[in-house]
C-alpha cells in the first residue's frame, strides 16, 4: 500500500493552545464565583433553619404542643388554635382568590381585545404584585372590617390574603396558558369549536398543572404572611376553636367559622418571641420551624403536581 | 386542457387579504376549486400560499385587524364564506384543516377524531365509536390503532400523527378539506403514506393543498397554482403546468432556477 500523502499546512498550534486555555480560565472563575454566591444564599437559609430547630426541638417533638391552646405557662402553650386559624383562613384565601384570578386570567388572555387599556390592566397587575403586603392590610381595614361590617374574623383574613395572592394567581394562569401552543388551538378551532368549547376543553385542562403551581406557591406566600392579619386586628391569645364548619345535623355545613376571630401561626410565633421570657422563645422557634415546613411541603407539592400533570403533555 | 365539466366545489373571486398592520398577502386572486379533485399551491416563501388556504375557513378571524376583500363562494348553496354574517364556525364545519406539523390534542386517539363530533354536542357512545371507527378507516390508521385507541395521541409516531389529525378532520364529513404542508415534517415513508391517502380522499371530498416539494404537486394534484408576491401567477391542470407552462416565471420556479 501507497504511503498516503500528509497535509502540509500547519497552524501555530501552541497559541490556539494556550487561547483555549486562557478561554477556559474564564469558565473556572466564574463557577467559581457562582458557586460562591449560591453558597452565601443557600448557607444562611440551612443556619437559620438550624438553628430554629435546635432552639424549638423540644417543644417540636412533643404532641402536646399541637394540641395545645396558648397558655400563659411557657410548657403547656400550644399551637392548636394558630394551625387551626392557619388552615381556615387558607380555606377562604383559596376559594376567593383561585376562582377570581383563574378567570380574570382566561378573561385577559382569550377574551380581551388588545388595545392599550388591557395593556394598561397587564402592566398593573403585575405592579399589585409588588404592593407591599401591610397596603393590603390597611386596604382590608378600611374595606372588610370597616364598610363591609365582617368583623375581625376569619373571613376578613381569608379575603385579604385572597386579594394578595390574587396577582400572584392571575401571573401564574396566564403563563401557563400562554404555554399552551397556537398549533393546538387551532387545531381546535378548525374543527370548529367555539371560543367557551376550546377553553374548556383545551386550555383550562393543559394548563391546570401550571395554575395550581401558580396557586400552591401564592398559598405558600400567604400563609406566612404577618402583616396585613395585624393590621385587620388578629387575636393573640385565642383559647377556643371556631365553629366545626362540618356539623352533624343537616345541611351538615356551618358558616359561622367565618365570622369567628382567629389567630394564625406567625401572629403566635410573633406573640411567642416579644414575651421576655426565655421559655416562650422555644415555643416561637417551634412555631417558626412549623411555618418554614408547611411552606416548604406546600412549595414541594406544587412541584410535584406540575411534573405529574406535565408528563402527558409534550411540546 | 381544463375538463369544463368537472363541477365547481368553491372558488376565489377577486380575493384579497390584509394582514393587521396592512401587510397586503393576496392581490385579487380568482380560483376555482374542483370538485373531487385535489389542487396544489406551490410558491416561494412568503408568496401568500398558506395565507390563501387559511382565508377558506376563516382562520385568518382568530387574530384581530386581519381583513379580507373579495369572496370564496361555496357551491352548490352558493354562499360567499367571506362575508361577515356567516359564522366562521358555521365555515370550519365544512371545510376541515390538516396542519403543517402534527398537532395532535393531549388527549387520547379516541378522544381526538371524536373532538370535531363533541364540539357538536354529539355524545351517544354508539354514534361516536362508529364515527372514530370510520374516521380512522379513512385515515389509513384503523389497523395500527384499533387496539389501543385509549392510548395518549403523542405515543403515536409522526406520520401516525399525522394521519390522526386527517381522521379528525374526517371525521366531521367535511366537503372541503385544506392541507398546509402537511408532510414537510415527515420523512419520506410517512409522506408516501399521507399522499396515497389523499389520493383517497379525494372521492368524497375535495382537497386544497399548499406544498414546498414540486414533486409532490405532480405526483398527487390534479390542478396546480403557482402563487409569487400574492398573486395568483399561473393556474391549470397540473399536467400542463409541469410539461408546458405559458409563464416564464413559473417554469424558472418548477425547474429551479428561482425560488
Amino acid at each position: 500500500m501507497n504511503p498516503q500523502p500528509q497535509a502540509n499546512t500547519l497552524k501555530n498550534l501552541d497559541e490556539v493552545r494556550a487561547m483555549i486555555k486562557r478561554h477556559k480560565l474564564n469558565d473556572y472563575i466564574f463557577s467559581i464565583i457562582g458557586l460562591l454566591c449560591l453558597m452565601v444564599g443557600l448557607l444562611t437559609l440551612l443556619t437559620l433553619f438550624i438553628d430554629l430547630i435546635l432552639s424549638g426541638y423540644p417543644k417540636l417533638l412533643s404532641a402536646s404542643f399541637y394540641t395545645d391552646f396558648p397558655s400563659r405557662r411557657a410548657d403547656s402553650a400550644g399551637l392548636l388554635s394558630a394551625l387551626v386559624g392557619s388552615s381556615l383562613v387558607m380555606l377562604v384565601t383559596f376559594f376567593s382568590a383561585v376562582p377570581m384570578g383563574v378567570m380574570a386570567a382566561i378573561y385577559l388572555e382569550e377574551y380581551a381585545p388588545k388595545n392599550w387599556f388591557s395593556d394598561l390592566i397587564e402592566i398593573n397587575v403585575s405592579n399589585l404584585a409588588a404592593v407591599p403586603s401591610i397596603i393590603y392590610g390597611l386596604l382590608a381595614l378600611g374595606l372588610f372590617v370597616y364598610i363591609l361590617d365582617f368583623g375581625q374574623s376569619i373571613l376578613t383574613a381569608g379575603l385579604t390574603l385572597g386579594l394578595l395572592i390574587l396577582p400572584v394567581v392571575i401571573v401564574a394562569t396566564r403563563e401557563a396558558i400562554r404555554s399552551i401552543p397556537i398549533a393546538i388551538r387551532e387545531a381546535a378551532y378548525a374543527v370548529g369549536a367555539t371560543k367557551w368549547q376550546v377553553v374548556y376543553d383545551h386550555v383550562i385542562k393543559y394548563s391546570f398543572g401550571g395554575i395550581l403551581t401558580g396557586v400552591i406557591i401564592g398559598m405558600a406566600r400567604a400563609i406566612g404572611e404577618t402583616a396585613p392579619i395585624i393590621t385587620i386586628g388578629a387575636l393573640t391569645f385565642i383559647a377556643f376553636l371556631p365553629p366545626s364548619p362540618i356539623t352533624t345535623a343537616a345541611p351538615f355545613l356551618n358558616f359561622e367559622w367565618l365570622s369567628s376571630g382567629f389567630t394564625v401561626l406567625p401572629i403566635q410565633m410573633f406573640s411567642w418571641l416579644s414575651r421576655p421570657s426565655e421559655a416562650f422563645h422555644v415555643n416561637a422557634a417551634a412555631a417558626g420551624v412549623v411555618i418554614i415546613l408547611v411552606t416548604l411541603l406546600m412549595n414541594g407539592f406544587a412541584i410535584r403536581m406540575r411534573y405529574k400533570m406535565r408528563k402527558n403533555i409534550k411540546w | 386542457m381544463m375538463t369544463t365539466t368537472t363541477p365547481v366545489k368553491a372558488e376565489a373571486r377577486n380575493l384579497s387579504f390584509f394582514y393587521n398592520g396592512g401587510n397586503h398577502a393576496l392581490k385579487g386572486v380568482n380560483m376555482p376549486l374542483y370538485e373531487n379533485k385535489i389542487t396544489a399551491l406551490i410558491g416561494p416563501s412568503g408568496c401568500g400560499k398558506s395565507t390563501f388556504l387559511r382565508c377558506f375557513n376563516r382562520m385568518h378571524d382568530l387574530y384581530p385587524g386581519n381583513k379580507y376583500e373579495g369572496q370564496i363562494v361555496m357551491h352548490p348553496d352558493n354562499t360567499n364564506i367571506l362575508e361577515k354574517s356567516v359564522d366562521p364556525i358555521e365555515v370550519r364545519m365544512r371545510i376541515s384543516m390538516v396542519f403543517q406539523k402534527p398537532n395532535p390534542f393531549p388527549k387520547s386517539i379516541y378522544e381526538n377524531v371524536a373532538y370535531g363530533l363533541r364540539v357538536r354536542g354529539e355524545n351517544n357512545k354508539r354514534m361516536l365509536d362508529d364515527k372514530v371507527e370510520e374516521a380512522l378507516k379513512g385515515a389509513a390508521l384503523w389497523n395500527e390503532v384499533k387496539d389501543r385507541q385509549q392510548d395518549l395521541a403523542f405515543n403515536l409516531s409522526g406520520g401516525q400523527q399525522q394521519r390522526l389529525c386527517i381522521a379528525r378532520a374526517l371525521a366531521t364529513d367535511p366537503e372541503i378539506m385544506l392541507f398546509d404542508e402537511p408532510t414537510s415534517a415527515l420523512d419520506p415513508i410517512a409522506t408516501a403514506n399521507i399522499e396515497e391517502l389523499m389520493s383517497e380522499l379525494k372521492n368524497k371530498l375535495t382537497i386544497l393543498v399548499v406544498t414546498h416539494n414540486m414533486q409532490q404537486a405532480a405526483r398527487v394534484s390534479d390542478y396546480t397554482a403557482y402563487m409569487y408576491l400574492g398573486e395568483l401567477m399561473e393556474y391549470g391542470d397540473t399536467d400542463t403546468i409541469f410539461t408546458r407552462p405559458t409563464r416564464k416565471e413559473t417554469e424558472d420556479y418548477i425547474t429551479g432556477k428561482f425560488g
